[in-house]
């Protein structure tokens, strides 16, 4: 099950991740991905026939509450506090689309 | 003095009046002005918040409106709460200048109790760590500058609570707040010499409790005895409609199960957690521990638990998995460090703009001439303000979830999950309690392992099978070991099936009054 990351494999990870890496952190978590995967991939030495897997170990399921619009206690001069760019109840960005 | 009192000491003299509030939150801050060079605790320290709240609650004192057993008490908080108005980091610069503009619950709780909060506490950032060496902050690169193990500065204090642990084994704090998702409160508990626990998932609110891993975090109490963690682990848990996956479950007075009466009691001993890879003299002082146990009535059974040796893998992909998703938000666009954030008020358009007036990127490469898009400003942020732990586990996490390999990795994970949960379920049909070390060697070096991850990640290997089924389970002092001349605390380890933390609690306390390992301090002056 384990393969050993190539560069390219490295950088698609990192394009999922929306990461920007150097060429040495390439490099490094290459090997250090690597070695890990393998670890972890002794899994497949387990029989899982018929196991249902365990999402969370509460047995909760759809907790819901009423469709009330309730007061969260946030204001918008709060959330422009943190904000790199806010403006008129928005984020600004960078245009999406080219 | 004061700063040396338990929750329960401290808590009888301020009701009875020997003492005040303002008095004990002087002593906490008069001895971290002696010691915190040396131990490095705090990230933020809160001082004139504190002596505010210390006088507020003697007032109440005064007017008999006493809000609970804590009131007035100095608290220490991993900074991975978000406490409102008081900058929140997760020891990561990504978020170094993040002020929350809400409470956690569990903080929430802790001031409608009416502790004092003393500062919020080094972690590895994110919580990705055993030894709080990843943090942004109090780098172990600057070693003048990092948590240190009261007990020997040398070495670690474990990890991620670090800072928590280092700050109650140092009286900088009567007791203090962190967070276990794969051992983060025990073994730092363990490596500190003081008490941790990480209750049943599910028992303490996770909201606005910066995440992790959703599936696995718990919060709880890191304190200087047993009786103290039961006094905090009421305060703080309870179900919170704002956490659909904590529990309505009813808690506690959890102080009354603490009789002292374990006779009859079915205590296993999981061959798994032994032998190969545990230090000899920590695997000697656990059994002398446990016979401890057996000489106050419990009884001892060898229990065997299979394929909890395959939970560190199970742990390293689903905790990865669920880090890459809750990581993702922090993409420069509604907080945290950003490429956007510029002095001037208009949109940079591309990096000469960005360059010229705010010097942000530093090591990150661009190119001048490029226009700045929606995908650089996520890639570049991230990359920026993410250290190694944080990127490594989140490229493990997308990995494991990517198209070809989320059955391979992250659903087999989740069936393995299944079986380890099943196997905890049918050895806690025989025994009522495991007892096993909490880590495998007493506190490391810095740099020992800091370089390999896979090394670091093994020091975890006897705390991590219990957050996927997600049971509670304690750490309390055991014994010292010598190494080069210092005295370094070992932890046993009580682990106990889904709300079982009255009986984890009365057997921990039962060790407790008849040892006096968790009553040694470290000597720092």
């Amino acid at each position: 099950m384990a393969e050993k990351l190539d560069i390219e494999k490295v950088k698609h990870i990192a394009r999922l991740s929306r990461m920007e890496l150097t060429n040495e952190e390439e490099e490094k978590f290459a090997g250090q991905l690597s070695s890990i995967l393998d670890y972890v991939g002794e899994l497949s030495k387990i029989d899982t026939e018929n196991v249902e897997p365990t999402a969370n170990v509460t047995g909760l399921s759809n907790i819901m509450r009423a469709d009330e619009v309730e007061e969260s206690g946030v204001s918008q001069e709060d959330i422009a506090k943190n904000a790199p760019k806010f403006e008129n109840g928005n984020f600004i960005v960078p245009g999406v689309f080219e | 003095m004061l700063e040396k009192l338990t929750i329960k000491e401290a808590s009888e003299k301020l009701t009875s009046g020997e003492i005040t509030s303002l008095e004990l939150t002087e002593d906490v801050f008069r001895r971290i002005e002696e010691v915190e060079g040396k131990v490095g605790s705090f990230i933020t320290l809160t001082k004139e918040i504190a002596l505010k709240q210390a006088e507020e609650s003697d007032e109440r004192r005064k007017a008999g409106k006493t809000l609970s057993e804590i009131d007035g008490i100095p608290i220490a908080v991993k900074d991975l709460f978000l406490t409102k108005g008081i900058k929140t980091t997760a020891a990561s610069r990504i978020l170094d200048d993040f002020i929350p503009i809400n409470e956690s619950t569990v903080t929430k709780k802790l001031w409608e109790a009416g502790a004092v909060l003393v500062g919020k506490t080094n972690l590895d950032q994110f919580a990705m760590g055993s030894s709080t060496e990843t943090s942004a902050y109090k780098s172990s690169r600057e070693f003048d500058s990092t948590t240190r193990n009261p007990w020997d500065l040398a070495r670690v204090p474990g990890g991620s609570s670090g800072g928590s642990a280092a700050a109650v084994a140092a009286d900088e704090c009567i007791a203090a707040i962190g967070t276990d998702t794969g051992g983060s409160i025990r073994q730092p508990a363990g490596l500190c010499g003081v008490t941790g626990l990480k209750p049943t998932y599910g028992r303490v609110s996770r909201y606005s409790t910066i995440a992790m891993a959703s599936s696995l975090d718990q919060a709880g109490p890191m304190t200087k005895t047993v009786e103290d963690a039961a006094i905090l682990l009421k305060i703080i848990s309870g179900h919170d409609k704002h956490d659909s996956t904590s529990s309505e479950r009813e808690v506690p007075d959890y102080s009354k199960a603490l009789t002292g009466d374990i006779s009859g009691l079915k205590i296993g001993i999981p061959e798994e957690f032994f032998g190969e890879g545990i230090d000899p003299d920590v695997e000697e002082i656990v059994r002398a521990g446990i016979e401890k146990l057996k000489s106050l009535g419990a009884e001892v059974i060898p229990v065997s638990i299979p394929s909890v040796h395959y939970a560190l893998a199970v742990y390293y992909i689903l905790m990865p998995a669920e880090v890459s998703s809750n990581l993702a938000r922090y993409d420069g666009i509604r907080y945290g460090y950003s490429l956007l954030k510029s002095k001037s008020n208009v949109i940079p358009n591309s990096f000469r703009d960005l360059t010229a007036s705010d010097g942000m990127l530093n090591q990150v490469q661009h190119d001048n001439s490029h226009k700045l898009s929606i995908l650089d400003v996520y890639e570049k942020s991230r990359a920026e303000g993410f250290g190694d732990e944080a990127k490594r586990r989140i490229m493990l996490g997308s990995y494991v979830l990517s198209a070809g390999y989320y059955d391979a990795y992250y659903k087999k994970a989740l069936k393995v999950r299944t079986i380890i949960k099943n196997n905890f379920d049918r050895v806690f049909e025989k025994v009522n309690l495991l007892v096993t070390p909490v880590s495998p060697t007493p506190a490391f070096k810095f740099g020992e392992k800091v370089s390999d991850p896979l090394s670091m990640y093994k020091s975890d290997i006897l705390t991590v099978p219990v957050n996927p089924a997600g049971i509670p389970a304690i750490s309390i002092p055991a014994g010292f070991v010598n190494r080069d001349g210092h005295d370094l605390p070992v932890g046993m380890q009580i682990i106990g099936p889904m709300w079982s933390e009255e009986n984890i609690f009365k057997t921990a306390d039962a060790y407790q009054k008849v040892t006096d390992w968790h009553k040694r301090k470290p000597q720092l002056t």
